[in-house]
């Protein structure tokens, strides 16, 4: 407790240091505030943007793709890494297309999605879908593959139907794979979607960002990244509570905190 | 001798060849029986196809020639007269002690209330009912153990087979599951086939011992144990006539690898 109680002292004043070295840093080097804005005028550029820009329409609309983008793409790439682990032979014949879309570059496909499907938020769902799905998919396929022979059948010596063996051991068995994905698709679905809305449209942090780019506003640039930020913590925190529920058996010093 | 309750009958298993290895015949023509309330040990060295047997039983696996038998019906799937038990606890981390215990009821669909009274039973049977709502990794491996014991009793087998449960654990406790695990077997007349490298604990805790040559796999000796106490193994290691038992086995087991390495 007393050791918990200095540690956070540290790590408070560690932000205060921080916050201070941007304020005065920049000035101090010689940096000008178009490069570099204090923290100062990023804050006020923020309480700006609340009336003037709508920035918490933006942070809303972005919040929500990520959110459809993630829990879709976390529903798709479950589905099929179950799929798939459950049936070698599909796998066999799927994998060489599967590794083929791993390696490309999922953000590039923003910009062929905005053709398809114009300046609305699908475009963005669609990238942070593809992006989000395949570790999340390619974790669950790996923990299935490492289930230990043994338990299944273990299983098996008390006559399980293949449904039993999923459900009582496979699945349960793939949870902290599961969740070491879900937390990689949770930070990986803020960029697919920044990068769809930096493709294209007139909403969200993307379009902040680029408009601020545009109006060299470079304080609006920050706060937008800050937003962006926060969502994606506020994404990743809501995985990490999730999974405490979840893998609570597991004992606390194999369990990775954040 | 009454009528087997586990019985192989001319059984060969040989593994087909892979790209990475030749086939492999682990266990060629082994006839044996084990009479009802019976507990056999089979010994011999490491590869010698003795967990490929225990599979066979547990009907997990198909022999290549011959046929086993389980309360007098062919084994070809797993079926309700046999469970088995091996070194590794294969306990589900995410069940709780007692979930574990119920497992195979569970699987098997026994009602909450049956499965509740039994699991209750084995906790206390199994001496590890203050751990009944403990998650497997608040355990020590002999706490394990005796939760893996009760999950394989929970489901009343007529027959356990057992893959060396003990050898992972340190002496004393090995001991003292010994004692549990015979007095288990006595007071429930279960008929057991017991796996082991711990010649001691074969002579302590069985009727017959059978011991295996290297692989390809065969009986090559069976020996009969006759001493008092098959339910306490402390008192029967301390018999006079155990030693000479277990230097029979010693001997006979060095002799044989002298011989293939002599050939
Ligand atoms: N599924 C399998 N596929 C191929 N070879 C196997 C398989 N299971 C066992 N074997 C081989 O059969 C032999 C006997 O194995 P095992 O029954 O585990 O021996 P033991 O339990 O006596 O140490 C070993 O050489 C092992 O490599
Ligand atoms: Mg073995």
């Amino acid at each position: 407790m007393q050791r918990q109680r200095r540690l956070g002292a540290a790590s408070a004043a560690l932000l205060a240091v921080f916050l201070a070295l941007w304020e005065w840093g920049p000035a101090a080097v010689g940096i000008p505030p178009y490069i570099l804005p204090p923290v100062s005028s990023v804050l006020e550029e923020f309480l700006r943007m609340t009336g003037t820009d709508r920035v918490f329409f933006h942070t809303a609309v972005t919040a929500g793709e990520v959110a459809a983008g993630f829990v879709l793409g976390a529903v798709l790439g479950m589905s099929v890494g179950y799929v798939l682990g459950m049936s070698p032979s599909t796998e066999f014949v799927l994998s060489p297309y599967i590794l083929a879309l791993q390696i490309a570059p999922k953000v590039a496909f923003a910009p062929l999605f905005v053709l398809w499907f114009g300046f609305t938020v699908t475009p963005k769902i669609l990238v942070a879908i593809l992006i989000v799905f395949f570790p999340i998919m390619v974790n669950v396929l790996g923990a299935l593959r490492a289930v230990d022979p043994d338990l299944v059948n273990l299983a098996r010596s008390f006559k399980a139907s293949r449904a039993q063996i999923f459900w009582k051991i496979e699945f349960r068995a793939s949870m902290p794979a599961l969740f070491s994905g879900l937390r990689i698709g949770a930070t990986l679905a803020v960029i697919g979607v920044v990068v769809g809305e930096l493709v294209g449209g007139n909403m969200g942090l993307g379009y902040l960002l680029v408009f601020g780019e545009g109006a060299g506003n470079t304080a609006m640039v920050f706060v937008s990244i800050i937003a962006l930020t926060l969502i994606g913590i506020v994404a990743y925190v809501a995985v990490v509570f999730a999974e405490r529920q979840v893998l609570h058996y597991l004992p606390r010093r194999t369990y990775q905190q954040f | 001798m009454t009528m087997p309750v586990l019985e192989y009958s001319g059984v060969t298993r040989t593994f087909a060849a892979s790209r990475r290895s030749p086939a492999v015949t682990a266990v060629e023509d082994v006839s044996l029986r084990v009479a009802d309330g019976e507990v056999v040990s089979l010994i011999g060295p490491s590869g010698c196809g003795k967990s490929t047997l225990l599979t066979l039983g547990a009907g997990l696996d198909r022999p290549t020639g011959g046929e086993v038998f389980a309360g007098g019906e062919p084994v070809v799937e797993p079926n309700d007269h046999v469970a088995f038990m091996l070194q590794k606890d294969l306990l589900l981390p995410w069940r709780t002690v007692r979930a574990n215990v119920e497992l195979g009821l569970e699987i098997r669909g026994a009602p909450v209330d049956v499965r509740r009274e039994r699991s209750d039973a084995l906790l206390r049977q199994c001496r590890i009912a203050d751990f009944a709502d403990s998650y497997p990794h608040q355990l020590s491996g002999g706490m394990r153990q005796r939760a893996a014991l009760a999950r394989t009793l929970a489901v009343e087998p007529r027959v356990l087979l057992l893959d060396e449960p003990f050898s992972a654990l340190d002496a004393q406790t090995k001991m003292v599951l010994q004692e549990d695990l015979a007095r288990s077997l006595a007071e429930h007349a279960k008929t057991a086939l017991f796996i082991t490298h711990d010649l001691a604990e074969a002579i302590a805790l069985s009727d017959r011992v059978l011991v295996m040559s290297r692989r390809p796999g065969r009986i090559v000796e069976e020996l009969t144990v006759d001493l008092p106490d098959r339910d306490a193994p402390i008192a029967r290691r301390r018999h006079p006539r155990a030693g000479a038992y277990v230097t029979h086995l010693m001997e006979s087991l060095d002799i044989r690898h002298l011989d293939v390495e002599a050939a």
